[in-house]
């Protein structure tokens, strides 16, 4: 049995330890706005937050999950307004909108570690999530108006 | 507290949704329809359709209005990052003079009603528009008719606005229309394809900037797609693919392994009467994870087909063997004329060939379906374009008629043309029918490379007659590929004035909009790349390769000519002749064309002094297809670091002329992620054929373009009220031989492959 907290509640799940925490998410609990993309965790697709940093869950175990606090872009916002999220609307950034709950998830991370970043500090934090409609630049202005409003909150 | 079950929380409302069986005639098309819609809303969680209130109007198949004014329009192209639902419906509701915080839209799953389901060849906008635009007048017309009678005046008398009619001081709300009024205005096919459309100066919604109705639930989780379907009682496939697309036989399964996997159920060799999956393992499981854990454990004994040793170089060396055979082919139509006698009396000709790598679609959302029975209806959930095509070969893989099949619609995780082929129905369908429950099939991003429908790697070999004074008198473009038309959709090739049938998708681009004096156009079908892999319809298609070769080619001519490559393109693009454009959809033709070079060369500041190696290069196309031009015109500036031999693309310029834009930001984004794309072909990726299988994978060694490596954008488009044409693609295939052209003018270095790579650079720098 592991036992994690998601999204602000305490989950139990009796699993292998072994099985990916993706999996859990999508097909045992449900919440499939985390995606599976590559499998290697090299696309970003399926990153969640683990305490609070940006983590690939398809190579996450459940072995390792166990008693951390996991969030993913379901339990970022109540009304789905974060600031990045209000962004991401604002700048129409996603096309077809497969690799963006885990573009925004990274992004959230990121703002945290550089409130104000770069255009170099947002290349290498979000160079590992690949955007295969390559909607690149909206992303990288939709994390300056994020930070920008974030900023003046 | 026990394992959470799997929850099915948004169950009902899947099961809510029911399905439509094959309706009826032309009266179904007219009048008022039960309100039971299969389909999705893009707008809403989970798609879910909004409710409507009885009673409903339907002036035409295509939409409805209930008794509230809500208008929801159907929408029969796949969702996958185009918004094309907004668009189409804002095509509509213009004509409609709909309020459009009225107006709801819906992607239909499939029904013979809807006709031809595709969404490819970047149609859709232009298709849709005299379809849509006729639609909302007829609605117009008839809920002004029902208005005047309710009212008491003259329709002649009445305005609609906003889903208001309005005659003097009076006024009557559609959705009151609707309530009051048993609204009997019929419109037969005829009579709506004569309907007038508004001038484009009395456009209230096309051309507007809108939000698209899609991106909420992109943005907050709750999007639906295909891979997140589910049913009661479901298990999980991944399947286990075979050493070669075409003609591998199961010999023997050994699953010994795989059986201490918890969760691991069986593994099952299809049966496939449609031949679409030779020698197709199917490893069930309880869960996924236990599926992909079972399948590497699964042993299968295959006997490979007769590709199973191919490489790359041989489908390259059979199409340059193929080229190099004058006869053989499929000549087009390009107005006649001597070649032979025009390149054998030529003072010069020049001669140059092309190649490019084979090209994995690698859309995000990995290739999965799940299949069921309900009601005597086998239901395949997964996001898919070409509904039409494939339910055919559905009918021949499970032995039953098209009418017990349908495919209910999904957003698709990027679709690039790779959906367009619906091979990946067809497994998941026989297992769910050979273990008679519902079956979720799942590919891992390795097996979806493996089984993906590839861009064909390409030889061209293009020449151009000059005379003395070094004016062009003649060209000749030959091209060699795999023809995906002619392997999937033979039935659709048109043919060539000698009765020739070839794949048009294949060979567009080649039959450009230059004035070259007299021209031949060879396609050829590469049938060793077309016995090897399926070829597959990849964003833009053949104008993926025939305009790197034609564009990185027009600067080689310009170069022996001795003429600025700019100034040599203007020189063509004379608009004389079969490049003077027709109404309605080249109207001005080459002239078009020759505006988006001049506009993107002064945008970009053509002749200006740049950096050390570092230059400008350009290159300019029409788009997709001859009937449907939408002129492109690209400027990449690029530096090259010598030492070794990395080409950085810094920024491209780009002007597109589209004629009227319906959406204008989801133009601008189309043109964008192409954009991208074709910098990310020319540059970032590639693989190649080993022993009958693409070599790369997944993203450790196959590198599509990352945000580090993205350049400012500078995209401008033409003020226009032309027809709407296409976006999807054109501004891929521009990219790349304007990269090309960049690194030729930055560093002297002539590539004719793609993927450039530093190496091939390094070594095509003079020393």
């Amino acid at each position: 049995m592991i036992s994690f907290t998601l999204n602000g509640q305490a989950m139990k799940v009796d699993v292998d330890p072994d099985t990916p925490l993706l999996w859990i998410l999508r097909d045992e609990i449900g919440l499939t706005g985390t995606k599976f993309g590559c499998g290697i965790g090299m696309c970003g697709a399926c990153t969640v937050h683990i305490g609070g940093r940006a983590t690939r869950s398809c190579i996450t175990s459940m072995g390792v999950v166990e008693g951390a606090d996991v969030m993913t872009i379901e339990g970022l916002d109540p009304a789905g307004a974060h600031p990045v999220q209000l962004a991401w609307a604002a700048l129409q950034t996603p096309q077809c909108g497969y690799c963006q709950s885990g573009q925004i998830m990274q992004a959230v991370a990121l703002l945290n570690d550089f409130p104000s970043p770069t255009d170099q500090d947002i290349d290498a934090v979000m160079s590992g999530n690949l955007c295969r409609c390559m909607t690149y630049t909206r992303i990288r202005a939709a994390i300056k108006k994020a930070s920008a409003s974030m900023g003046t909150r | 507290m026990a394992r959470i079950r799997n929850s099915y929380d948004s169950l009902d409302a899947l099961t809510r949704r029911g399905f439509l069986v094959a309706a009826a005639g032309a009266s179904a098309l007219f009048g008022f329809s039960s309100g039971a819609r299969a389909a999705i809303n893009p707008a809403n969680a989970g798609g879910t359709p909004s409710p409507e209130s009885a009673p409903l109007f339907e002036p035409t198949l295509w939409y409805a209005i209930d008794s509230q004014g809500i208008v929801t329009i159907n929408i029969i192209r796949a969702e996958m990052g185009q918004h094309i639902g907004t668009a189409l419906a804002r095509i509509l509701a213009d004509e409609l003079e709909a309020n459009w915080d009225h107006v709801r839209i819906v992607h239909v799953d499939s029904d013979p009603k809807w006709g031809l389901m595709v969404t490819g060849g970047s149609w859709s906008v232009w298709q849709s528009w005299p379809i849509y635009s006729r639609a909302g007048a007829a609605g117009r017309i008839a809920l002004i008719g029902q208005a005047a009678k309710l009212l008491g005046v003259a329709p002649a008398d009445c305005q609609a606005r906003d889903s208001v009619v309005t005659s003097g001081a009076q006024t009557i709300s559609y959705g009151d229309i609707v309530k009051r009024g048993k609204l009997d205005r019929r419109f037969d096919p005829k009579e709506l394809a004569t309907l007038p459309i508004k001038p484009a100066s009395d456009r209230r919604l096309v051309g507007q900037k809108v939000a698209a109705l899609d991106i909420p639930p992109k943005i907050n989780g709750t999007a639906r797609f295909g891979i997140d379907a589910k049913a009661p009682g479901m298990v999980y496939a991944r399947p286990k693919i075979p050493p070669t697309r075409n003609g591998s036989k199961v010999k023997s399964i050994d699953d010994a392994a795989a059986r201490k996997v918890k969760g691991y159920l069986q593994s099952l060799a299809l049966d496939d009467p449609s031949d679409t999956v030779p020698g197709w393992v199917m490893v069930i499981a309880e869960t996924y994870p236990a599926a992909i854990r079972a399948a590497e454990l699964v042993k299968v004994d295959w006997a490979p087909g007769p590709t199973s040793r191919v490489s790359e170089a041989d489908i390259l060396d059979h199409a340059s063997r193929q080229i190099a055979d004058p006869n053989g082919g499929a000549v087009l139509g390009t107005g006649g004329g001597n070649v032979n006698a025009v390149f054998g009396a030529a003072k010069t000709v020049l001669e140059q060939t092309y190649t490019t790598s084979t090209v994995l679609h690698f859309q995000l959302e990995p290739l999965n379906a799940l299949a069921l029975e309900k009601n005597g209806i086998v239901e395949i959930h997964t996001g898919n374009q070409w509904q039409s095509l494939i339910l055919p070969t559905l009918a021949k893989a499970l032995s039953r008629p098209v009418t017990d099949i349908v495919m209910k619609t999904y957003l698709i995780g990027g679709g690039f043309g790779r959906r367009l082929n619906g091979d990946y129905a067809v497994p998941a369908a026989l297992a769910a029918m050979a273990l008679g429950k519902p079956v979720k099939m799942v590919l891992t991003r390795a097996d979806d490379a493996r089984f993906d429908s590839v861009r064909s790697p390409s030889v061209q070999t293009l020449r151009m007659a000059f005379d003395e004074g070094h004016e062009v008198i003649g060209m000749e473009h030959h091209a060699a590929a795999g023809w995906p038309t002619q392997v999937m959709a033979p039935s659709s090739m048109p043919k060539t004035p000698d009765g020739v049938a070839y794949d048009p998708f294949a060979i567009s681009g080649a039959d450009h909009w230059y004035d070259v004096g007299v021209q031949k156009v060879r396609a050829i079908s590469n049938d060793l790349a077309n016995a090897t892999f399926r070829p597959g319809w990849l964003r833009s298609v053949g104008p993926g390769w025939t305009n790197w070769a034609l564009e990185s080619f027009m600067d080689e001519a310009a170069l022996l000519a001795r003429i600025d490559p700019v100034a040599f393109r203007l020189k063509l693009l004379t608009a004389a002749g079969r490049n003077a454009g027709s109404a309605p959809n080249s109207v001005g033709g080459a002239k078009r064309q020759a505006e988006v070079v001049r506009r993107a060369a002064d945008l970009a500041g053509w002749g200006a002094t740049l950096p050390k190696d570092t230059a400008l290069g350009l290159a300019t196309t029409f788009g997709q297809e001859r009937d449907m031009p939408t002129w492109v015109a690209c400027v990449a500036r690029v530096h090259v670091e010598r030492a070794n031999g990395k080409a950085t693309v810094e920024k491209l310029t780009l002007v597109v002329d589209a004629g009227t834009l319906v959406d204008p930001e989801g133009a601008r984004a189309q043109v964008e992620g192409g954009a991208l794309w074709g910098l990310s072909l020319a540059l970032h990726e590639g693989t190649e054929f080993v022993d009958g299988q693409v070599k790369d994978t997944n993203l450790d060694t196959y590198t599509p373009l990352r945000i580090v490596d993205a350049p400012e954008l500078d995209i401008h488009f033409v003020d226009s009220v032309e027809m709407p044409v296409g976006l999807g693609e054109p501004a891929t295939t521009v990219v790349g031989p304007a990269i090309g052209n960049a690194i030729f003018r930055a560093v002297g270095a002539r590539l004719r492959h793609i993927p450039i790579t530093p190496a091939a650079v390094r070594s095509a720098i003079p020393v």
